[in-house]
């Protein structure tokens, strides 16, 4: 039985509702409308919120002073290579502790997951001298490698949650009807599991673009990101708030039409499980 | 030729022995019901002879070759599930076809097959949907579509009508065995349910802590039960067992009397009692009496005997019909 609720009730938790969600958005909408304001105008006191003088130089400044699409195309290569490279690794590994599993697979899947409780700063000094010894510091490969390892966890976890749901017997079935393990993997398993790849996918590409830690401190000028991209505008030349708006403008909106397009995908893939 | 031969077959997960050593022969054609209570090991013993678990000891013969090693794709046999295990991004075309895709069958023999099956089945209208647009029983028929294509040595059925509503699985059963009649291929189906054993099988193989307790006819089970563990959980209702003074009068431990064996009597019988419930089924009527010094006693009367709760009856074995068990409980012949 649905529950009864009162008029005056649902208007309350509706406008609670939209105030955290603004006040949530609120960063973000003003970092997009600071962005085209002169610097004069993002310091101004009191703030102005939308009656300014609405210019795209910030735009125009940052292209030529960084560019923008030498760390957008290595945000996109650190991103994708390091997703693409980790589900390759962790598909396998999912299967296994899902269908195979042994005595200790449950130890293994905590101990994975005890490494993101790992503070990073804690095995910086020890990675940073290892890239510069193999020449790894700030290249494309080096970034995608460690965000491979940093992501592997996540990945392995949620494949593993979505994999769990599949049921056993369909895969004793597909054997039973005369499937290799390829051809199970193939043209049972895959299929299936595509829901649950797909939106593995999708958030760690988002958490890829978004990771700082290690790309700022793993990369110079070659191989550096969309987040150095921005930290570039935190300079010690002085706060540029209008520019670094702009920066971040950029840097964030092609994850945001992502993350926009695929919501639905994402809040499946992160719930799966958790409701039958 | 479908015969299946099983040698001192054993099967133990960790120190655990579930199955701890079974022989058992199964002709080729025959249809037969592995049966017992919920844990007996009834479906462990169907998946060592498919090849899903692998066997601790013994030896697993399929028509007359080794099959112990090997996987479950070599060993010839079909299976049907209980939760139907159909492929659910595959239209019930794809579930049909899937083994003989398996097996490199061109495609004009895959698409001939797929279309005799779903003509036996009464699927071939709906050879283009998804699993899930089907109801409980068609994708029962999916699953067995699926296992006849490939002609295979035997059948194996998991428990496969518990999933469905009583009267589909009266139809179904119906349906499974003038399917076995029409291909004469070995089945082997496992069910807790002692009906579907009865109604279904050639042999019944009477299963409990995985050990079998009897092999026979569904017949011979239900006449001759060997112990008492048959003789209680073949029938329906459940056979009613009696100690002490009145079994020692036919000189056993405990005698057997099955509820449609207890004449009835309002004036005069061995054991009188008193009407508990009266089960009206229209045809029959299942009575609990509380026999006095005896206990609660079932018995099966003609739907037109008049009788309601609180009733004083009679009840009288029919001595012809009388099972006599020792002391182990094993029937005295």
């Amino acid at each position: 039985m649905a529950r009864n609720v009162s008029t005056q009730r649902k208007l309350i938790t509706t406008a609670a509702a939209w105030t955290i969600g603004i006040l949530i958005f609120f960063p973000i909408l003003w970092t997009f409308l600071t962005s085209f304001k002169t610097e004069a105008q993002a310091i101004a006191s009191p703030p102005t919120f939308l009656f300014f003088d609405w210019t795209v130089e910030n735009y125009f400044e940052v292209q030529s002073r960084s560019d923008y699409f030498k760390h957008f195309m290595n945000s996109v290569v650190i991103s994708f290579g390091s997703t693409l490279l980790g589900l390759l690794i962790a598909i396998p590994s999912a299967w296994a502790m899902a269908f195979a599993p042994a005595k200790r697979t449950k130890d293994v899947l905590m101990w994975m997951l005890s490494t993101k409780m790992m503070p990073p700063v804690g095995v910086l000094v020890p990675l940073y001298l290892m890239f510069r010894n193999t020449g790894l510091l700030d290249t494309r490969a080096g970034l995608v490698m460690v965000l491979t390892l940093i992501n592997l966890p996540i990945i392995v976890w949620m494949l593993y949650t979505y994999f769990k749901e599949i049921p056993g017997e369909i895969l004793e079935a597909a054997r039973m009807d005369g499937a290799s393990l390829a051809k199970e993997i193939i043209y049972v398993l895959t299929p299936m599991a595509i829901p649950g790849i797909a939106s593995t996918l999708l958030l760690n590409i988002i958490l890829a673009w978004n990771e700082a830690f290690w790309t700022l401190n793993l990369s110079a000028a070659r191989a550096a990101p969309l987040t150095a991209f921005i930290a570039s505008y935190s300079s010690p030349e002085g706060l540029f708030y209008a520019k670094l708006s702009a920066a971040s403008t950029m840097a964030i909106a092609p994850i945001l039409i992502l993350g926009w397009f695929s919501q639905k995908q994402l809040v499946r893939g992160l719930t799966f499980g958790a409701v039958k | 030729m479908g015969s299946i031969t099983l040698k001192n077959v054993s099967k133990a997960f960790g120190a655990h022995a579930v199955i701890p050593s079974i022989d058992l022969d199964i002709d080729d054609g025959e249809f037969v019901v592995f049966v017992g209570p919920s844990g007996c090991g009834k479906s462990t013993l169907l998946r060592l002879i498919a090849g899903l678990e692998d066997v601790s000891g013994g030896e697993i013969v399929i028509d007359g070759k080794n099959a112990t090693d090997l996987p479950p794709a070599k060993r010839g046999l079909s299976m049907v599930f209980q939760s139907y295990a159909l492929y659910p991004h595959m239209s019930v075309r794809g579930n049909i076809a899937f083994p003989l895709k398996m097996m490199g069958e061109d495609k004009a023999v895959i698409d001939k097959k797929v279309a005799d099956a779903a003509r036996v089945l009464n699927l071939t209208d709906y050879l283009d949907r998804k699993p899930r647009q089907l109801s409980g029983g068609q994708r029962q028929r999916v699953a067995i579509g699926r296992a006849i294509v490939r002609q295979p040595e035997a059948f194996l059925f998991d428990e496969p009508l518990s999933n469905l509503d009583a009267a589909l699985r009266v139809n179904m059963r119906l349906e499974i065995s003038q399917l076995h009649q029409q291909l004469k291929t070995t089945m082997i189906y496992v069910t807790h349910d002692q009906v579907e054993a009865m109604t279904m099988a050639d042999k019944i193989v009477v299963l409990n802590r995985g050990r079998i307790e009897q092999v026979g006819s569904p017949l011979e089970l239900y006449h001759r039960p060997d112990n008492l563990f048959v003789a209680g959980f073949i029938g329906s209702p459940k056979m009613n067992f009696v100690s002490g003074a009145p079994a020692a009068m036919h000189q056993a431990h405990t005698i057997g009397v099955r509820p449609e064996h207890l004449v009835l009597s309002k004036e005069r019988g061995t054991w009188r009692g008193t009407v508990g419930v009266a089960e009206h089924l229209g045809s029959d009527t299942f009575l609990h009496v509380n026999a006095d010094g005896i206990g609660t006693m079932t018995a099966r009367v003609s739907g037109d005997f008049a009788v309601t709760h609180g009733d004083q009856v009679f009840l009288t074995p029919d001595p012809q019909r009388v099972h006599r068990f020792d002391e182990t409980g094993m029937a005295i012949r």
